[in-house]
């Protein structure tokens, strides 16, 4: 039988035309775009660590109530957008469109309250007890650089998240985008989530107020 | 193997109880996170145990919730090694300045 140019490229892994790893090009470029965001948070984070050891005067501006109570219940609800959009990933693959659309609101809402409760937290700590971004009232400034720095670039992030779930939900709602773009907005929601789990201990944990 | 046969291969994953665990155990994992705060351990052990965990709690979400578990094993050998290597690269050009700086101080 004539052998077609398809089933030459098919015919084996290294004769091109097929998916590298068994995944399309959109779920690579999201891995891809994961491991370049990961070294990102990788350089603040091991910069931050340094300042934090290196500086004896590092204020702990973070009483149980309500800092270390917000941030946790914070990271909960993070962590339960995370579940929801799992469960949103096997609904899409199942091929339930309703489903799918209302587990990736309840996502998105978590995003939203994770984002309020964050910016309640920034709105006390910088009216309250008066830390900024270029300085606080005790301890050394490079507090209030790196703390506003890092949680703003992960909040960011959070943002973008909520926005790409709800232009996925509402097309994917339609039959417009496929369970694989479901899978992929996951990954990206994961990946922020995975941020945070280094953030948290990081730099609440580290400044609790005794 | 078909392209579509080995899609749909990969595509097996953890099932909802599974998930469900692993979150329970992640929330776990935070609590303890939270008690060791309180522990009044020196800054360097308090920094060395949270980032233990917070690697344990990475390697759980993206085992299982971002489904590498169940990706072409190949996947998992091109992305995590150049990534661990990248980030030893930063720490190792970075500390021992750190630690000269540190010592300048005191």
């Amino acid at each position: 039988m004539h052998e077609t140019k398809t089933d030459a490229a098919l015919s084996s892994p290294w004769s091109g035309g097929t998916a590298p790893f068994a995944m399309g090009s959109k779920k690579l470029g999201m891995w891809l775009f994961i491991v370049s965001d990961t070294l990102t948070f990788s350089a603040l984070l091991i910069t931050y660590s340094y300042s934090r050891l290196a500086n004896p005067d590092w204020p702990r501006p973070f009483p149980m109530n309500p800092a270390i109570i917000f941030s946790t219940t914070m990271t909960v609800v993070l962590l339960a957008s995370s579940l929801t959009m799992v469960m949103a990933v096997m609904a899409a693959q199942r091929g339930d469109r309703r489903k799918t659309v209302l587990w990736m609101i309840a996502t998105m809402a978590g995003g939203l309250l994770f984002t309020g409760l964050h910016l309640r937290e920034w709105v006390h700590l910088i009216t309250v007890e008066h830390f900024t971004i270029t300085g606080n009232p005790e301890g050394t400034p490079l507090f209030g650089a790196t703390f506003f720095g890092i949680t703003g670039l992960h909040m960011t992030h959070v943002m973008i998240g909520v926005i790409y779930l709800g232009i996925v939900a509402t097309g994917f709602g339609r039959g417009k985008f496929s369970a694989e773009d479901v899978e992929v907005n996951g990954l990206y929601w994961h990946f922020v989530d995975l941020v945070w789990m280094f953030v948290f201990p990081l730099i609440y944990l580290m400044s609790v107020k005794y | 193997m078909s392209t579509h046969a080995q899609a749909a291969e990969v595509h097996a994953g953890a099932s909802v109880g599974t998930n469900v665990t692993v979150w329970i155990g992640l929330v776990a994992i935070t609590g303890l996170e939270v008690f060791l705060a309180y522990e009044h351990l020196q800054p360097a052990l308090m920094l060395g145990l949270l980032v233990t965990l917070s690697v344990i709690k990475a390697g759980m979400i993206t085992s299982y919730f971002m489904h590498l578990k169940f990706e072409k094993f190949q996947l998992v050998l091109w992305l995590i090694p150049a990534t661990i290597f990248c980030i030893c690269m930063m720490l190792i050009f970075f500390f021992p300045d750190s630690f000269r700086l540190l010592q300048l101080r005191r």
